[in-house]
């Protein structure tokens, strides 16, 4: 067998040097299997060599055939042949195989462990606050609507403090934002500012499109549908309630703060005279302007209401709700201690069976608790290591020593 | 006089289209609509083409010269449509048409449920953007079709004819042409429509024709008119001719005529011999005349050429029940969800109605489920994406051009590339079973060649240094110098210098061996000027044999009703003619007498040696023994061979003979009888010259080839209108006959009995030797075979030889199955005798009970019928005109093509599309069946993972170029290997790369993927938040990851399915991988977003969910688990499993040289049996026409007024003629010839 067909076949670099009796072909046939794990990237670099050495040989075949020239002219002009010497097949080999799984193996257990320890340092405290036990200090609040406004107070204790920043969430079950005519019940051009779209919202928001005879702004039942629960945290130190500091801005995503969502634009910044003409959603207690005091956290760029716009992939789901930055060095963010939740509880979830949670946490480089990713990581690379083994042990057992007396003809 | 010339323009459909003298450029091509046959005439046209619709045509009148008479009638006119659309109906037409797929109105209907709000789960252009780039495509490609099936319908409706119209002839165009017109032909013309034949130019109303179109015989033909209207010599007599004509309707039987000619209160019958058929070529008659008898679609050679249908690869059918299944999936998916909706409705919904009201009109969650089935059907019918359809076409496309390119199968001496003419069917080309070939022209090149002789008792011939294959050039020492004699034929060519050497030395023997071969014969001479002399021969062995004589000195000059003058190493010698004993089937054999100069009279005789050498005196026994050794030895070597003889007779007796011959020719009845019995007398006694071996040249690597397809084990019938010797013959020579073979069965009976008796009686004997062989008792047989056979399935090789007549009993309803039965267990079958008609019939017969895939290839019109049946059709080009060719699926100028066009070829083609259809049913499951799983988490309602831009691209752009350079670029072993092992062309055969099995691997595989491809992200998002705190798991995060693991999986996926790496394959895959990052930041950028807010609601999001690492480990954590179990199960197939295809791709390093098999191919069956005929390929009854002196006008009689005449094309013809059937060099045409002598 000749250099040029070892190279095109398998690619045996080692041939390429000089004739190999059969007695190197061992060795080539390593050289190949580490060959071929270089596989995809080296095959870019393969054919130019392999052209290079056969161009010669072509033009040589070639020349001063005329009637090759002709066969040429009459049906070919990019041949498939051009194209082939460019081939490479790689091939499944337990050269390449078997590598390949304990190489994955042995990166993604690492991996795996490093997410899991990551993610049990994580502090989280999470409490249920939707009130359908008795003894929960929000039943009372249970069949609430939404213009008779509730509220209550849990008490909880942290076992551990939270040393780095903490993130406020709420969190709604059985919530189905991922609804089809949930989704798309909304105006995006109505929320980038748009003033034709704010005074007449999409037919995609219908029903909450238009309220006695005015459109609503901001339109669809995501709007009308935002969260409006309130909560506030105290420090119970020594019958002492501190308040902490919850930071209301930069839970939104820059993009949607800055691109997405843009109040609507016109002569001064009243936007109680830019939404002039529109009415609120149906379930908000207030217009949509008057969401928050503060000009660069209201109407449409409220960030709480951004927030919410971004809908939920699950029906289970939480959305940051507020911040509690570290304020030293010394002190945790949050001690262990005694705390309470104080809720004005206004959002309605226990007709559809909801749970409404508040929940604490501090995060990592990759994110809140998530001890998912981490177990998964080490099953797969367990497993594929395990695989390994198993499929190294069939191929020196019962492995198919392919030779050429296998081939009938 | 243009030279026939070959189709300039491609014409895909017209399969009817001749080209010959009449050639494009002489009547401009005019373009849609213009010369059209609705232009022509309207009326008309409505019967044409759909026969069907008209009241049946009982019997035909045609009156002559009485339009008004014939038009009552409504006969078709002589226009052939076979264009569908003009410019106005185009668009309708083909819009109907492409939606009476199913595919296109199942997308119709889906996008009009698109348009529904409530349903809606997409927009609509999801659908409508596929969907008009489909219609798009298709509707230029059946525009192109079409456009140059008007062209040829226009070249061809305006060849011009002259009819003779109120007594003058006028240049008319073909489709002006009506029933009752009578046209005037002139020489090398085509026969514009079916004509009776009034008059001609020739003595008797005689006129050639050449039915090379019609039914593939290369022999001329004569007709004749009947002799009341041959005297009608001009224009005015014809003009006053008003006979009528009643005949049959219009039929298909190309050789059956029947009808009655009323001129003048008298009754004439007429019979095909009458006849000139459209399609034919007048030859030798200066013009003639003719009653349009058929026209346009009536004429044979339309009713024969049946509809075209559009043929249908396995994989297409295939692939339409799985669609179907598919379908039937879909609406069960859809159910499903639609039961899950109104139970979500019922329970959940209804609460939630706080925050999502439904939809106006839907007041009960059963309502709300059945919107939501059609929505999920909306989202769902990715599963069968438009993009399949097309992708197939462009991987066959693909396919196709690279037959066309595949400069090993470019003929370089007929400058014909192999072309592939239909691009449906390539994959089909890697599944063929059942090969059927026609044999003249197509195994064989239908030349002659004197090879080798035997006279009295020494073999000449041989050539010394080497016995085996005649074509290597190189090999071959310098042939015989002929200078000597200025008569001899330059193309002639022999090898053994000793045969011309004992010419000049004077054996007498040797002399009178080619004196019998000049003078025993019924070609007729032409000599233009002094010296150039051209034979006319009615096969092409008598041709080969008269040729081999003049270049040895014995020249056949000229003939007359009573002489043959022949010149004798130089000397004129005239002999008297006295009879011709002709030919005929029964007695195999052929003599003349004649009386020498010195008056003497002898029988010459040549004929097949097992009657001949039954008839020789008891003195020639020992030379009789040493010929048949010589005989042997030829006809091991596939010669066809025949015996010579002599025998003097003495005056008195031939008086006597002569006498009785008149006596018993003029009998009234049981003269053939009589004949008979008076040849078989005379024929007596005789005394042996020798023996002739030609050689009826084979194909370029015809055995070889016909070895590696019979070990690729697909099984080859030899379909042919040849005699069974000659094709018995050639059947030993390509090695499909080999004398190894246990029993080669003939069925050769006349009646259904004796047929029936016949096959059962083979249909027993391969039972018995089968059943012997199990049981152990013949074991030395076996073994025997074993040794012998490279294949050795069945215990032993059969052949079946059937005739004609035979086939025709056996092609009977009842008796079909045990012919075919029959016919499949033997290794090699023989169908001689056939008709056109026939050859169709046996491949339906095998198409309808073997579910398996034929292959039909021929070169002539006669294989028109059987290649249009046959599952693939291959054209020889360049032999006997385009016909076959035109009919063709695949065309090349070499049967040995058809090995690469299969094994390397459809193999790969076969391989790709099977890979590709796997591929793109798991892409499209991995993919759609994710939103069946969000379905769960969702409500029901039809939400889509992905955003509606990944939608629609997926199929069009992420994913869609990788797979199409799978299915077009793929290989598993190269192409050298293929060839050496056939037995990788198995899988194809077995339908094993995919079938249903296959098919629910991948849709298992493609359900898994979409497991995983929902759940993992599922787990992963459920709580996590980002790095920044926010949260993660919105419903557009969630999309994007979802979709980028997809894409990176299928692609993943895609590169380990690619067995062969190209650039493109490199370009394709990563493009697509960095086109669906490209357009997803595209699509999700601020700018976008600024203009259309409502269209591009992702902004930003792939900016912040990519920037996530959690979103990156979920990626990598999918594919890796996607990807691993594929691997380590192929893995395992491989190493525990692995097919042969893998095991020949692992092991390339071994270089298996199949010297084998050459030497099998080489010198198996050497010590051949005698299996000689008389084999010449002619008809009777030319002796009688000869002897008669009817044809006589051309040769001696008329030399004189041929000479003036201005036209050189007659000898034009002739030569051309010669050149086709003897030898190459010289002739202008000799290009398009492959002849190595």
């Amino acid at each position: 067998m000749s250099c040029e067909e070892q190279l095109r076949n398998g690619g045996c670099l080692a041939s390429r040097k000089g004739a190999f009796g059969d007695g190197h072909r061992s060795l080539c046939n390593s050289l190949r299997q580490g060959w071929e794990i270089a596989g995809i990237f080296l095959s870019f670099i393969k054919p130019f060599r392999i052209s290079q050495e056969r161009e010669p040989r072509f033009s040589q075949r070639r020349g001063g055939q005329a009637l090759e020239q002709v066969a040429r002219k009459a049906g070919e002009s990019p041949s498939p042949e051009a194209l082939r010497r460019r081939e490479g097949q790689p091939i499944l080999t337990a050269g390449t195989v078997l590598p390949a799984f304990f190489i994955i193996g042995l990166i993604f257990i690492p991996i795996g462990i490093g997410i899991f320890v990551t993610s049990n340092n994580i502090r989280e405290y999470e409490i249920d606050y939707t009130g359908t036990e008795p003894f929960s200090p929000c039943n009372k609040c249970l069949n609430v609507s939404w213009d008779s406004p509730c509220t209550c107070t849990i008490n909880f204790t942290l076992e551990h403090s939270f040393e780095s920043n903490v993130f406020m969430y709420y969190g709604l079950s059985n919530f189905y934002q991922n609804h089809r005519r949930y989704v798309k019940s909304r105006d995006d051009s109505q929320l980038n500012g748009d003033n034709s779209s704010l005074h007449n919202p999409s037919k995609e928001c219908e029903p909450y499109r238009t309220n006695e005879d005015k459109p609503i702004a901001p339109c669809g039942a995501i709007a009308n549908s935002m969260f409006n629960d309130t909560l506030e945290l105290y420090r119970i130190d020594n019958d002492t309630r501190t308040p902490i500091t919850l930071i209301k801005k930069g839970i939104a995503w820059w993009t949607d703060k800055n691109v997405k969502f843009r109040n609507p634009t016109g002569d001064g910044n009243n936007l109680t005279a830019l939404f002039q003409g529109t009415t609120k959603p149906v379930n908000w207690p207030k217009p949509v302007y008057m969401l928050d005091p503060e000009p660069d956290n209201n109407g449409f760029i409220n960030e709480d209401f951004i927030v919410w716009m971004r809908t939920a992939a699950l029906p289970t789901f939480r959305k940051l709700y507020r911040l509690i930055e570290r304020k030293n060095n010394l002190q945790p963010t949050l001690q262990a201690g005694k705390y309470s939740l104080d809720i004005a509880y206004n959002y309605p979830v226990h007709s559809f069976d909801g749970r409404k949670r508040m929940i604490l946490s501090t995060i990592s480089w990759m994110g809140g608790k998530n001890p998912f990713l981490g177990i998964a990581y080490i099953t797969v690379g367990s497993i594929c290591f395990f695989l390994g083994v198993v499929l190294l042990f069939i191929h020196h057992k019962y492995g198919n020593r392919n030779t050429s007396a296998d081939i009938p003809n | 006089m243009t030279q026939p010339g070959r189709l300039p323009v491609p014409c895909p459909l017209g399969f009817w289209v001749w080209l010959g003298s009449q050639g494009a450029e002489e009547f401009g091509v005019s373009g849609f609509g213009s010369g059209d046959c609705l232009a022509a005439d309207a009326g008309v046209l409505g019967c044409m083409g759909l026969t069907g619709s008209c009241v049946a045509e009982e019997e035909r009148r045609v009156r002559a010269n009485a339009r008004e008479y014939n038009e009552k009638f409504q006969y078709a006119s002589n226009c052939i449509k076979t264009s569908k659309y003009n410019i106005v109906t185009f668009l309708p037409v083909n819009l109907f048409e492409q939606f009476q797929e199913v595919a296109n109105t199942y997308f119709l209907f889906l996008l009009i449920l698109q348009l529904i709000p409530q349903i809606s789960s997409l927009s609509w252009f999801t659908t409508i953007v596929p969907l008009v780039l489909v219609l798009t495509i298709t509707a230029v490609k059946d525009a192109t079709d079409d456009y140059f099936r008007h062209k040829s319908d226009n070249q061809v409706n305006n060849r011009q004819s002259q009819v003779l119209i109120g007594g003058v002839l006028r240049q008319e165009q073909w489709m002006n042409v009506r029933v009752g017109d009578i046209i005037k032909l002139e020489n090398n013309q085509f026969v514009a429509a079916d004509l009776l034949l009034l008059c001609s130019s020739e003595p008797h109303g005689l006129c050639y024709i050449e039915t090379a179109e019609l039914d593939g015989e290369t022999n001329m033909k004569v007709r004749q008119a009947i002799p009341v209207t041959a005297e009608l010599g001009d224009t005015s007599q014809l003009a006053g001719f008003d006979g009528e004509v009643i005949c049959e309707p219009p039929n298909n039987k190309l050789d059956k005529f029947g009808g009655t000619l009323y001129w003048k209160e008298n009754k004439y019958p007429l019979s095909n011999q009458n006849m000139l058929l459209r399609g034919c070529v007048l030859r030798n008659t200066e013009w003639c005349f003719g009653l349009v008898i058929f026209a346009g679609p009536d004429t044979k050679l339309m009713q024969n050429s049946g509809r075209t249908k559009f043929k249908r690869t396995s994989i297409d059918r295939l692939m339409n029940t799985l669609v179907l299944w598919i379908f039937g999936f879909l609406v069960c998916m859809g159910v499903i969800l639609a039961i899950g909706n109104a139970i979500w409705e019922h329970e959940v919904g209804v609460c939630f109605q706080i925050y999502l009201p439904w939809d106006e009109g839907v007041h009960s969650a059963f309502f709300s489920g059945f919107l939501s089935f059609w929505s999920y059907i909306i989202i769902l019918n990715t599963v069968v994406p438009i993009s399949l359809y097309v992708s197939v076409e462009v991987i066959r496309l693909g396919h196709s051009y690279f037959i066309n390119w595949d400069k090993k199968m470019y003929c370089a001496k007929r400058r014909t590339p192999a072309e592939a003419r239909t691009t449906t069917l390539n994959e089909e080309l890697g599944q063929v079973e059942y090969i059927f070939s026609d044999k003249t022209g197509t195994l064989t090149q239908n030349i002659m060649v004197f090879s080798k002789c035997s006279v009295n008792g020494h073999s000449y011939g041989d050539v010394q240094d080497m016995l085996g294959h005649k074509a290597e050039l190189g090999e071959r020492p310098e042939p015989v110098d002929f200078s000597f004699n200025p008569l001899a034929d330059p193309r002639f060519q022999f090898w053994d210098p000793s045969l011309l050497e004992a010419v000049k030395l004077g054996d007498l023997h040797v002399h009178e061996f080619f004196r019998l071969l000049s003078l025993c014969h019924t070609v007729m001479s032409e000599e233009k000027s002094e010296g150039e002399l051209l034979y006319k021969a009615q096969s092409p062995d008598e041709g080969a044999l008269v040729t081999a004589a003049r270049n040895f000195g014995f020249v056949f000059r000229s003939r007359t009703p009573k002489t043959i003058t022949v010149h004798e190493l130089g000397q004129a010698v005239t002999y008297q003619l006295l009879a011709i004993l002709d030919f005929n089937n029964i007695r195999k054999r052929m003599s003349v007498i004649v009386r020498s100069p010195e008056g003497k009279i002898r029988l010459y005789c040549k004929g097949a040696d097992t009657i001949l050498l039954e008839r020789l005196h008891p003195i020639n026994q020992d030379l009789s023994s040493i010929t048949t050794d010589h005989l042997n030895e030829y006809a091991g070597e596939g010669l066809r061979t025949l015996v010579l003889a002599y025998r003097d007779l003495e005056e008195s007796y031939y008086r006597d003979w002569s006498e009785r011959l008149h006596r018993a020719g003029s009998a009234p009845e049981g003269r053939e009888d009589h004949l008979a019995r008076l040849y078989d007398e005379v024929e007596h006694d005789m005394m042996l010259l020798g023996a002739t071996a030609i050689e009826d040249k084979l194909q370029q690597g015809v055995p070889e080839t016909i070895a590696i397809l019979t070990l690729a084990n697909i099984k080859i019938w030899v379909l042919t209108g040849d005699k069974q010797e000659t094709a018995v013959n050639i059947g030993y020579s390509c090695k499909m006959l080999t004398d190894d073979m246990t029993e080669v069965f003939v069925v050769t009976g006349h009646t259904v009995l004796e047929v029936r008796e016949e096959l059962r009686k083979a249909r027993e004997k391969m039972m018995d030797a089968s059943r012997s062989v199990c049981n152990g008792f013949s074991y030395q047989e076996k073994l025997s075979s074993k040794l012998t056979s490279v294949l050795e399935a069945i215990a032993g090789e059969y052949a079946l030889v059937i005739n004609g007549h035979s086939l025709a009993h056996a092609l009977e309803a009842d008796m079909e199955v045990e012919f075919l039965e029959t016919a499949c267990a033997c290794k090699a079958v023989i169908c001689c005798r056939v008709t056109p008609l026939q050859k169709a019939q046996v491949v339906e017969l095998v198409k309808k009970y073997k579910k398996a895939v034929t292959l039909a290839i021929g070169d002539g019109a006669n294989d028109v019928s059987m290649i249009k049946t046959a599952h693939i059709g291959v054209g020889i080009s360049g032999q006997e005109g385009i016909q076959a060719v035109l009919a063709s699926d695949y065309s090349f100028s070499q049967f040995k093509f058809l090995q690469r066009l299969l094994l390397v070829h459809g193999r790969w083609s076969y391989l790709r599309m099977c890979k590709f259809l796997c591929y793109f049913f798991y892409k499209n499951f991995a993919f759609t069946m994710v939103h069946f799983w969000f379905g769960f988490f969702c409500g029901f309602s039809a939400q889509t993972v992905y955003d509606q831009y990944f939608i629609t691209l997926y199929n069009i752009v992420y994913t869609s170029l990788p797979v199409l350079a799978m299915g077009v670029f793929d290989q598993d072993v190269p192409e050298q290997r293929s060839m050496e092992y056939p037995k990788l062309y198995e899988p194809g055969q077995l339908n094993l790369l995919f079938n249903k099995r296959e098919f629910f691997i991948c849709i298992a595989q493609g359900i898994y993927t979409s497991i995983l491809m929902f759940f993992i992200p599922y787990g992963v998002f459920a709580d996590a938040t980002r790095d920044d705190g926010a949260q993660l798991a919105d419903y557009q995060s969630f999309a994007v990851t979802v979709a980028t693991s997809l894409v990176i999986v299928v692609s993943v996926q895609i590169g380990l399915d690619t067995g062969f790496w190209t650039a493109i394959n490199h370009f394709f895959i990563w493009g697509s991988l960095a086109a669906y990052f490209a357009i997803l930041f595209t699509m999700h950028s601020d700018g976008l977003f600024r203009m259309f807010p409502n269209q591009f609601r992702f902004v930003g999001n792939a900016q912040n969910a990519l920037a996530q690492p959690t979103v990156w480990l979920t990626i990598a954590l999918t594919t890796v688990v996607c990807i691993v179990p594929v691997v380590a199960f192929r893995f395992l197939k491989l190493d525990l499993k692995p097919e042969l295809s893998d095991t020949v791709r692992y092991t390339q390093l071994v270089r298996k040289k199949q010297k084998a098999q050459h030497r099998c191919l080489r010198h198996a069956g050497r010590a051949g049996s005698r299996r000689s005929g008389y084999a010449f390929s002619h008809q009777e009854g030319f002796g009688e026409l000869i002897m008669s002196g009817k044809n006589m006008r051309l040769s001696s009689l008329a030399l004189s007024s041929f000479a003036p005449r201005p036209s050189s094309s007659w000898i034009e013809t002739l030569r051309k003629k010669k050149g086709c059937e003897g030898s190459s060099a010289g002739s202008p045409s000799g290009a398009d010839k492959t002849l190595k002598v």
